[in-house]
C-alpha cells in the first residue's frame, strides 16, 4: 500500500497541507517585502530611479525602474502576485489545520487508560523509587500531591498495587489552532476594509460646515450627516514651537440639528455612523484674514472688561476713555530681532500678533504689537488692557476621515490571536501515572509522564514530589 | 541626585563586570564568578533606579502624569531599556541554569550598546512628546517590543554559540554562515569606530549617525579608500573564517551542552515571539489605528516588523519538521535576530537615508 502512485491531487493536496510549504510562502512574503520596503510605493518614478542609482549605480537605474515597475514592484502590496501569496497563505493555513484538527481532537477526546510499567517506562518523564512501607500507606499521600498539581486522578487496582493517573490542559492542544483561525480573521477583516470602507479628509476650517469629504483631489463622498468645526486650537510646550496638543471641537448635525459635539485629539477621534474622524494636520486658510474674527477683552485701567469681536481693519475703543484702536497688521508666528525688525517665522499660528495703531481724540498716539502668548504685551503704557484671546476663523483643521466596517472584526482576530499564543505557549498538556507496586514489605513508586510543553517545569513538579517521598522514608528510620 | 548619575554608574558597572565574566572565563575562579554576578547585579539595580528617575523628570517636565511619561520614547531611552531587559534575561537564565559563562557573552553587548550612546552622541535630551506620541497603547507598544527584542538577542547569542559549537569543518554551510556574520558584525563595528574618531573627533558634527555612518571608510568619495576598505573587510573575513575554530575551542570552554543551547534560544523565542506579536504588532497597529485611522499601512517600519514575524514564525515551524533542528534552525534564529536589528536601526539609518521622507 505504501507504494501506491500518488497521484497528481494527492501531491497538491499534500503540498497544500504541509507546513514546508507555509516556510516556503514565509520566505517569499518577507522576501518580496523587502524589496518593496527600499521602493517608495505609489512614489514618483524620478524617486525611486534615485533609489535605485544609488543603490545600483546611474546606468542600471532606469533599467531596474523599467522591471520593477513592470513586475509591480512600485505597489507591489497592491499587486497581483502579492495578493496570490496572501490567499496562498490562507489556504495553506485552512487546509494545514483542517488537516490535522480531527487527529488533535481525538487526542483531546481520548480518555486515559491506565498503563502498565513496561509502557510507562517508555513515556518521557520517567522517576522510581522504593520506599518502606505498604502501598495503602501511602494511597493518599500521591493523591495529596497530584491533587496540589491540580490534577484529579482517577484510580485502579491492579495485580500487585494501585495505580493513579491524571491529565491536565487537554485543551491546551488548540491554543495553535486558535492562532491560526485569528490569523485569518484579520485577513478577512482587513478584506471587509478595503473592500466596503473607504479613507478620505477634510480640511475644515474654523466656523465652516461641510456635508463630504474627499476621497481624493477629484472624488468626493457624501458623508449623509454634516460636521461642523466649531473652533481649533494648538497648545503649545511653554512659550515654544514644540506642539503639546491640537484640539478641534466638532459638532455633527443631522437635517440641520446638533446631534453630537465632541473635542477630538491625536489619538482620540470621533466616530458617527461608523465613520470616524482624526485630528491629523492643521493649517491656515489662505488669504484668511478677511474672514477672521479677533476675539479681545479691553479696559480701561478702572472698569471691567468689555469682549470685543473684531475684524482685519476694525476700530474699537477702549471704554471709559477716548483711545480708539485699529487693527492694520496680523501676523501668526510673529518675531523680533534685536534690532526691532520684525517678521513671520511660519505659516501657522505658532506665536501670533496684532499691530495696533492708537489714537486719542482721533490723534495719533502710537502703535504696538499684541502678543497672544504674552500678556505682557497686553498692558498698554497708560495702563489699559487689550487682551488678546484668538484670532478665530483663519485656521483649519485636517481631519482624517475612515470608515471602516471590517475593523471590529480585525480587532477580534486581534483579541483571539493574544488568547491562542498566550494558550500555545504557555499552557500545557500534561499527562502522568503513578502506579505503586508492593515489594516485600516495602513500595516501588513507579512515576511516568508527558507534557506537549514545557516538559522541564512538568519534571521539576515531579522531582519535587519525589524527593519529598524518599525525606519522608529517611525521616522513618 | 538625577537620573544621569545613576546611568553612569550602570554603564561602569557593565563594563567592569563584563571584564570579570572574561576573567572567570580564563581561569574559573568560583570568587571572581560571585563577584562579576554581584557587580551585574548592582548596576542592574542602579539602571533600574536611573530608569525610575527619569521617568519621574520627565512626568514633571511634560505634566502628564506618570502612566504617559515612561522614559521610552526616542532613540537613547529605547536603547537604554533594552540593555535593561537583556540584563535582566541574562541574569535569569544565570540563575536558572547555573552558569556564568553567558555573561562573558552578554556583558560585552550591554557594554558596547551603552558605550555606542555615548560615543555617538544620540541624543539623552528629554524631549517633549508631540501629540501622536501620547498613547497608553504606545507605551506598552514600545516596552513590549523592547522586552521580545531582548529575548531575542539572548536566542541570537545562544543560536551562534550553538552553531560554533557544532560546525567543526570549515566547508560546512553553517561554518560560513557564523564566521560570515561574525565577519559583517565585527567590520561594521569597527568601521563604525572609524567613522567616531574620523568625525565625531576630527570634524565634530552635530548629527553623526545618519549623515556620516560608513563615510569614512566604505562610503568614502576617495576610490582608494573605498577600495583598502573593502580590501580590509574581505581579509577580516577570511581571517575569521581561517581562524574559526579558535573560538569554537573558547565555546567550549563555557561547560554548556548544545542541548541546552538550543533549549534557551527555544525558550527565549518562545517568549519574545508571543510578547512580540502582542506588544509589537497589535498594540501597534491599535495605536496607528487610534492616531491615524489605519491599522496597517505597509511603512517600512512596519512591514520590517512583519517580516521578523515570519522569520520568528519559520523558525517555530522549523522546528516541528523533521531534518530541520539543529543547525539550521539556529541558523534562522540568528536571521531572525539581524531582522530586528534592521528593523529597529536599519529602517531608521539606512532606508531613511534613500528615501526623501527620512531627511525629516
Ligand atoms: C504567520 C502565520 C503563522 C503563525 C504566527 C503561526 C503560529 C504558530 C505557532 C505559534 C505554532 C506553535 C509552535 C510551537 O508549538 O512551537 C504553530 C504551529 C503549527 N503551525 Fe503555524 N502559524 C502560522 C502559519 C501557519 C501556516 C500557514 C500553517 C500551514 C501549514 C501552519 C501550520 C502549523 C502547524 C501544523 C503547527 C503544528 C501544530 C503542532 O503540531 O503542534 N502555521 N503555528
Amino acid at each position: 500500500m505504501e507504494h501506491e502512485k500518488k497521484t497528481i491531487v494527492d501531491k497538491i493536496w499534500d503540498l497544500c497541507v504541509s507546513i514546508k510549504f507555509a516556510i516556503v510562502l514565509f520566505v517569499l512574503i518577507s522576501v518580496t517585502s523587502i524589496v518593496g520596503t527600499v521602493l517608495e510605493q505609489k512614489g514618483e518614478p524620478s524617486d525611486n530611479i534615485q533609489i535605485l542609482s544609488k543603490l545600483f549605480g546611474e546606468s542600471l537605474a532606469p533599467h531596474l525602474y523599467a522591471v520593477s515597475e513592470k513586475l509591480g514592484f512600485t505597489d507591489m502590496y497592491h499587486s497581483w502576485w502579492f495578493t496570490a501569496f496572501l490567499m496562498l497563505f490562507s489556504l495553506n493555513l485552512v487546509l494545514c489545520s483542517l488537516d490535522r484538527l480531527p487527529k488533535i481532537w481525538r487526542l483531546i477526546k481520548e480518555p486515559m487508560k491506565p498503563m502498565n510499567v513496561e509502557q510507562l517506562r517508555k513515556l518521557s518523564i520517567q522517576r522510581e523509587i522504593t520506599i518502606k512501607g505498604k502501598p495503602d500507606t501511602l494511597k493518599n499521600e500521591i493523591k495529596g500531591f497530584l491533587k496540589l498539581m491540580h490534577l484529579n486522578c482517577a484510580e485502579t487496582v491492579g495485580d500487585n498495587g494501585y495505580q493513579f493517573y491524571s491529565q491536565k490542559g487537554r485543551y491546551s492542544r488548540l491554543g495553535v489552532y486558535i492562532t491560526h483561525l485569528s490569523i485569518l480573521i484579520i485577513l478577512v477583516g482587513a478584506i471587509i476594509g478595503v473592500r466596503f470602507g473607504f479613507k478620505g479628509y477634510l480640511n475644515l476650517p474654523e466656523g465652516e460646515t461641510s456635508s463630504m469629504v474627499f476621497k481624493s483631489e477629484e472624488q468626493e463622498f457624501p458623508l449623509g450627516f454634516d460636521i461642523r468645526c466649531e473652533t481649533f486650537q494648538v497648545d503649545f510646550y511653554g512659550n515654544s514651537d514644540m506642539p503639546q496638543e491640537y484640539r478641534s471641537w466638532l459638532t455633527i448635525l443631522k437635517d440641520g440639528k446638533e446631534v453630537l459635539k465632541k473635542s477630538i485629539t491625536v489619538n482620540d477621534p470621533l466616530t458617527f455612523n461608523g465613520i470616524t474622524f482624526y485630528q491629523s494636520s492643521y493649517g491656515m486658510i489662505p488669504n484668511g484674514l478677511e474672514r477672521g474674527v479677533f476675539l479681545f477683552n479691553v479696559a480701561s485701567a478702572q472698569s471691567e472688561k468689555t469682549v470685543l469681536n473684531l475684524r482685519y481693519g476694525d476700530t474699537f475703543q477702549i471704554p471709559n476713555t477716548s483711545i480708539t484702536g485699529k487693527i492694520i497688521n496680523f501676523s501668526p508666528a510673529f518675531k523680533m530681532d534685536e534690532h526691532g525688525h520684525t517678521s513671520t517665522y511660519a505659516n501657522q499660528m505658532n506665536n501670533p500678533a496684532v499691530l495696533i495703531d492708537f489714537s486719542e481724540d482721533g490723534k495719533y498716539k502710537f502703535s504696538g504689537w499684541i502678543l497672544k502668548r504674552y500678556p505682557g504685551t497686553w498692558i498698554l503704557p497708560e495702563g489699559q488692557r487689550v487682551e488678546f484671546n484668538d484670532y478665530w476663523g483663519v485656521e483649519f483643521t485636517g481631519l482624517q476621515v475612515r470608515k471602516d466596517p471590517g475593523r471590529w472584526v480585525v480587532y477580534i482576530g486581534f483579541f483571539l490571536i493574544a488568547i491562542g499564543l498566550f494558550i500555545a505557549f504557555f499552557t500545557s498538556h500534561r499527562k502522568i501515572w503513578v502506579t505503586l507496586v508492593e515489594e516485600k514489605n516495602n513500595t516501588r513508586v513507579i512515576v511516568g509522564a508527558t507534557a506537549n510543553k514545557n516538559k522541564s517545569v512538568f519534571e521539576r513538579k515531579i522531582d519535587k514530589m519525589i524527593s519529598f517521598l524518599s525525606k519522608k522514608q529517611e525521616g522513618g528510620k | 541626585m538625577n537620573s544621569a548619575v545613576f546611568f553612569g554608574l550602570s554603564t561602569m558597572a557593565y563594563i567592569f563586570a563584563m571584564i570579570l565574566y572574561i576573567t572567570y572565563l580564563a581561569f574559573r575562579k568560583q570568587e571572581v564568578g560571585i563577584l562579576a554576578t554581584t557587580i551585574t547585579i548592582a548596576g542592574f539595580i542602579s539602571q533600574t533606579s536611573a530608569i525610575f528617575l527619569r521617568w519621574g523628570e520627565f512626568a514633571d517636565l511634560s505634566g502628564m502624569g506618570i502612566l504617559k511619561s515612561a522614559p521610552l520614547t526616542n532613540l537613547y531611552e529605547s536603547l537604554v531599556f533594552f540593555v535593561w531587559c537583556l540584563i535582566l534575561g541574562y541574569l535569569i537564565i544565570e540563575f536558572k541554569f547555573k552558569n556564568r559563562s553567558f555573561g562573558a557573552f552578554v556583558t560585552p553587548i550591554a557594554s558596547l550598546m551603552l558605550a555606542f550612546i555615548d560615543l555617538t552622541g544620540v541624543s539623552k535630551e528629554i524631549q517633549p512628546l508631540v501629540p501622536a506620541l501620547k498613547s497608553n497603547w504606545l507605551l506598552a507598544h514600545v516596552t513590549m517590543s523592547f522586552f521580545a527584542y531582548a529575548t531575542f538577542a539572548l536566542s541570537c547569542s545562544t543560536g551562534l554559540m550553538y552553531l560554533i559549537l557544532t560546525s567543526k569543518k570549515r566547508n560546512e554551510g553553517s561554518y560560513f554562515f557564523w564566521t560570515i556574520t561574525f565577519g559583517i558584525s565585527f567590520v561594521v563595528l569597527v568601521a563604525m569606530g572609524i567613522d567616531l574618531l574620523a568625525f565625531k573627533v576630527a570634524v565634530k558634527p552635530d548629527v553623526f549617525i545618519q549623515s556620516y555612518l560608513f563615510k569614512a571608510s566604505f562610503l568614502n568619495p576617495s576610490t582608494t579608500i573605498k577600495i583598502i576598505s573593502w580590501v580590509m573587510a574581505f581579509t577580516t573575513g577570511i581571517l575569521i573564517w581561517r581562524y574559526g575554530l579558535l573560538l569554537n575551542s573558547i565555546v567550549r570552554k563555557f561547560n554548556v551542552t548544545v542541548e541546552m543551547l538550543d533549549e534557551i534560544t527555544y525558550k527565549s523565542i518562545a517568549i519574545g515571539f508571543p510578547v512580540f506579536t502582542l506588544g509589537g504588532l497589535i498594540f501597534g497597529a491599535i495605536w496607528a489605528d487610534q492616531a491615524w485611522g489605519v491599522y496597517w499601512s505597509w511603512d517600512p517600519k512596519e512591514t520590517w516588523s512583519l517580516i521578523t514575524w515570519f522569520i520568528y514564525a519559520f523558525y517555530l515551524h522549523g522546528r516541528l519538521l523533521k531534518g530541520w533542528r539543529g543547525k539550521k534552525i539556529a541558523i534562522v534564529a540568528v536571521v531572525g535576530f539581524v531582522a530586528v536589528m534592521f528593523t529597529y536601526l536599519g529602517v531608521n539609518l539606512l532606508l531613511s537615508g534613500l528615501h526623501a521622507y527620512g531627511s525629516g
